[in-house]
């Protein structure tokens, strides 16, 4: 009895994933097709590039742990663009949020250096989080106040946010030991974040993984979930039921650049060790695009940062192996999403 | 402080501001029809690195202009296929495009990093050459500069003065009554998005190969979107929109004022000062530019079936 009534459900759901793979098969493969003719006209062999960036990424254990790596500041930003889109705002500013979060985080490493890892970590998270949100709760007041849409501050104040952390390095952070590449001394050992496997995956992607199962319960089954979807659908029913709008825009924007913060103190805490300047690579565009591709769904940002990784993993190699500029990467990630967000008939009817 | 670098920074705005007011015409022509262009950013940096290339190969600047009026033109026409045929989203769409001219201008421009080529000639204005103050290098502007101001009053009489500007601006506000009224929303917004493309093109040909005279990755530092921001200034308005520019070429004149004077601020800060103001101005013109927003600005045209 009960076989019967499974048996329909299974093979819908095996029939909607299969359909889901195939179209992101489908998406890649003329995203790649699109990518290798581009790299054919500007007189480079794309077979071999498109090869290369395969082979290098996943078919050694440490070309692996690499997209592993990229993926992780990925997800934060985007639940940092996730979050606030809910309510129906929209965040281009992870990029700036996450390079605040970094020069805070930054600041504690420097200056509490003697204190022990299980102190100083925790510290610098807070502060990431602390800058990351200061630097969104700009936009989100001017937002609230309704005096500035947030789109246009925060994609204004990405400009500003590496010139400050750049002032400082280049300043009063700079470490003398180093006159070629300007950057701040070494993190003392206790301000690194533990990396695992021998590799620099480092404990951000536990955090991200935390992260997302925490935004999909709160999403799901709070009420704070429930009424920012109610602002998200109908602001003004919304308001009218008591829902605080004010403070939602600014607490959920404030959060969003938080975990943007995160993202910048993992990278420098977890991978670089000190700050330097331009060690975000777009980040935070990125995480704007991810959160968009996914919906907001948070096996979708799971998904989709891994391939947004694995993509610009492959912007290295391609430097490295082909002689390109790394911002050539960004011609792939375009296509991807161009073939996404022109949606061709054959998968009409298919959700994008 | 002498007159001469008075007007050296003086000299230094206009040629700030001009490629921001190509843009920020663009931009105006592109909203009033209801779409909102986040591409821009990428446009005009792949116009830049093409005009460069074609300037740099034929050693003809004027045929670099048109190459990179003709490239922004083409870009803006592959945003328009994504939010007008295929309906996209239209932020989500822009950022795709920006993305895409940040790696097809890198591809492009590598061959020409660190390239020399004859920019536009530069030249005094006509009747003004007689005073003994402006005759000095400083003073010499190209064709693209001596040309914004009356392309802005053009396009000011072509958004409001003509038929078809009162169509674009009718799909701005309401596509669907538009299309009742009789005209095509998505011909128009295809033609504002050419039409916009083109001025983008100018722009960042006035940026490579009239004013810089060269290609650096990413040269553009976000003009792109302070166009858009420009607009939200200038309340959709293309005269206005001269404002807007001034007073950007008038920061940049600051922080080259500051730099001359010897006030030891680090160069970082002032690179800020750009965005830090346009921010600031855009508060405060805060609460009273609602009504100036085109209605069905960002929306996507369905179509009426």
């Amino acid at each position: 009895m009960s076989q019967n009534i499974d048996t329909p459900f299974r093979t819908s759901l095996l029939i909607s994933t299969m359909r889901v793979i195939v179209r992101y098969l489908i998406i890649f493969l003329v995203a790649f097709v699109l990518f290798g003719v581009i790299l054919l006209i500007a007189g480079k062999d794309p077979v071999l590039a498109i090869k290369d960036t395969f082979s290098s990424t996943l078919r050694s254990a440490y070309g692996f742990s690499e997209v592993i790596v990229k993926m992780i500041p990925l997800i934060f930003a985007a639940i940092a663009v996730a979050l606030p889109s809910r309510v129906g705002l929209i965040n281009i500013g992870g990029e700036g949020q996450l390079y605040m979060g970094a020069w805070l985080a930054t600041w504690g490493a420097l200056t509490f250096s003697p204190l022990p890892p299980w102190i100083l970590l925790p510290l610098m998270m807070l502060l990431g989080m602390i800058g990351g949100s200061l630097w969104a709760f700009i936009p989100a007041f001017l937002r609230a106040r309704g005096l500035v849409n947030e789109t246009i501050t925060t994609l204004l104040m990405n400009y500003v946010a590496p010139s400050l952390v750049t002032f400082f390095i280049y300043g009063p952070w700079r470490s003398p030991g180093n006159a070629l590449y300007p950057q701040t001394v070494d993190f003392v050992p206790a301000a690194r974040l533990p990396t695992f496997w021998g590799t620099r995956v480092h404990l951000g992607l536990v955090i991200d993984l935390v992260l997302l199962v925490w935004y999909w319960y709160v999403m799901k089954y709070t009420r704070w979930g429930l009424e920012m979807r109610a602002i998200g659908g109908n602001p003004q029913a919304a308001r009218r039921n008591g829902i605080p709008l004010t403070t939602y825009i600014i607490m959920v924007l404030c959060l969003g650049g938080a975990l943007a913060g995160l993202a910048g103190m993992s990278e420098i805490s977890g991978i670089h060790g000190r700050l330097r300047p331009g060690f975000s690579p777009g980040f935070g565009y990125l995480g704007f695009l991810i959160s968009w591709l996914s919906g907001g769904n948070p096996i979708g940002i799971l998904v989709m940062s891994f391939v947004m990784a694995l993509v610009t993993s492959g912007g290295d190699i391609l430097q490295i192996n082909q002689g390109l500029p790394f911002a050539v990467v960004n011609i792939l990630l375009a296509i991807t999403l161009f073939v996404v967000l022109a949606r061709p008939s054959f998968w009409k009817g298919m959700k994008a | 402080m002498s007159l001469l670098s008075i007007l050296g920074v003086i000299s230094s705005a206009i040629f700030s501001g001009t490629s921001l007011l190509y843009t920020t015409l663009g931009e105006t022509i592109d909203e009033r029809a209801g779409i909102v262009n986040l591409g821009l950013e990428g446009v005009l940096l792949v116009s830049a690195s093409v005009g460069f290339a074609v300037t740099s190969q034929t050693g003809n600047p004027y045929l670099g202009v048109l190459a990179a009026t003709l490239a922004g033109g083409l870009m803006n026409l592959l945003l328009g296929f994504l939010v007008i045929t295929r309906r996209a989203n239209q932020l989500a769409s822009g950022l795709a495009v920006m993305f895409f001219g940040f790696g097809l201008s890198a591809l492009i421009g590598k061959p020409y990093v660190g390239a020399r080529i004859n920019g536009l000639p530069r030249f005094i204005m006509p009747g003004l050459s007689s005073i003994p103050a402006l005759n000095s290098s400083q003073f010499k502007f190209d064709i693209l500069i001596y040309l914004v101001v009356p392309i802005a009053i053009l396009i000011w009489w072509l958004l409001f003065r003509t038929r078809w500007g009162l169509r674009l601006r009718a799909v701005g506000e309401n596509a669907n009554t538009a299309f009742a009224a009789g005209c095509s929303p998505q011909l128009i917004q295809y033609q504002a998005l050419f039409l916009c493309g083109l001025l983008a093109g100018l722009g960042a040909a006035h940026l490579s190969i009239a004013w810089t005279m060269t290609w650096a990755e990413f040269m553009t530092a976000g003009r792109g979107f302070i166009a858009v921001a420009l607009v939200i200034f200038s309340k959709w308005h293309p005269i206005r929109a001269i404002a807007g520019a001034l007073l950007f070429g008038g920061a940049v004149a600051f922080q080259l004022l500051l730099q001359a004077s010897g006030i030891a601020i680090s160069p970082f800060l002032l690179d800020t000062l750009p965005y830090v103001l346009t921010v600031l101005v855009l508060i405060a013109w805060g609460g009273t530019r609602k009504h100036a927003a085109p209605a069905s600005l960002g929306r996507v045209y369905q179509g009426t079936e």
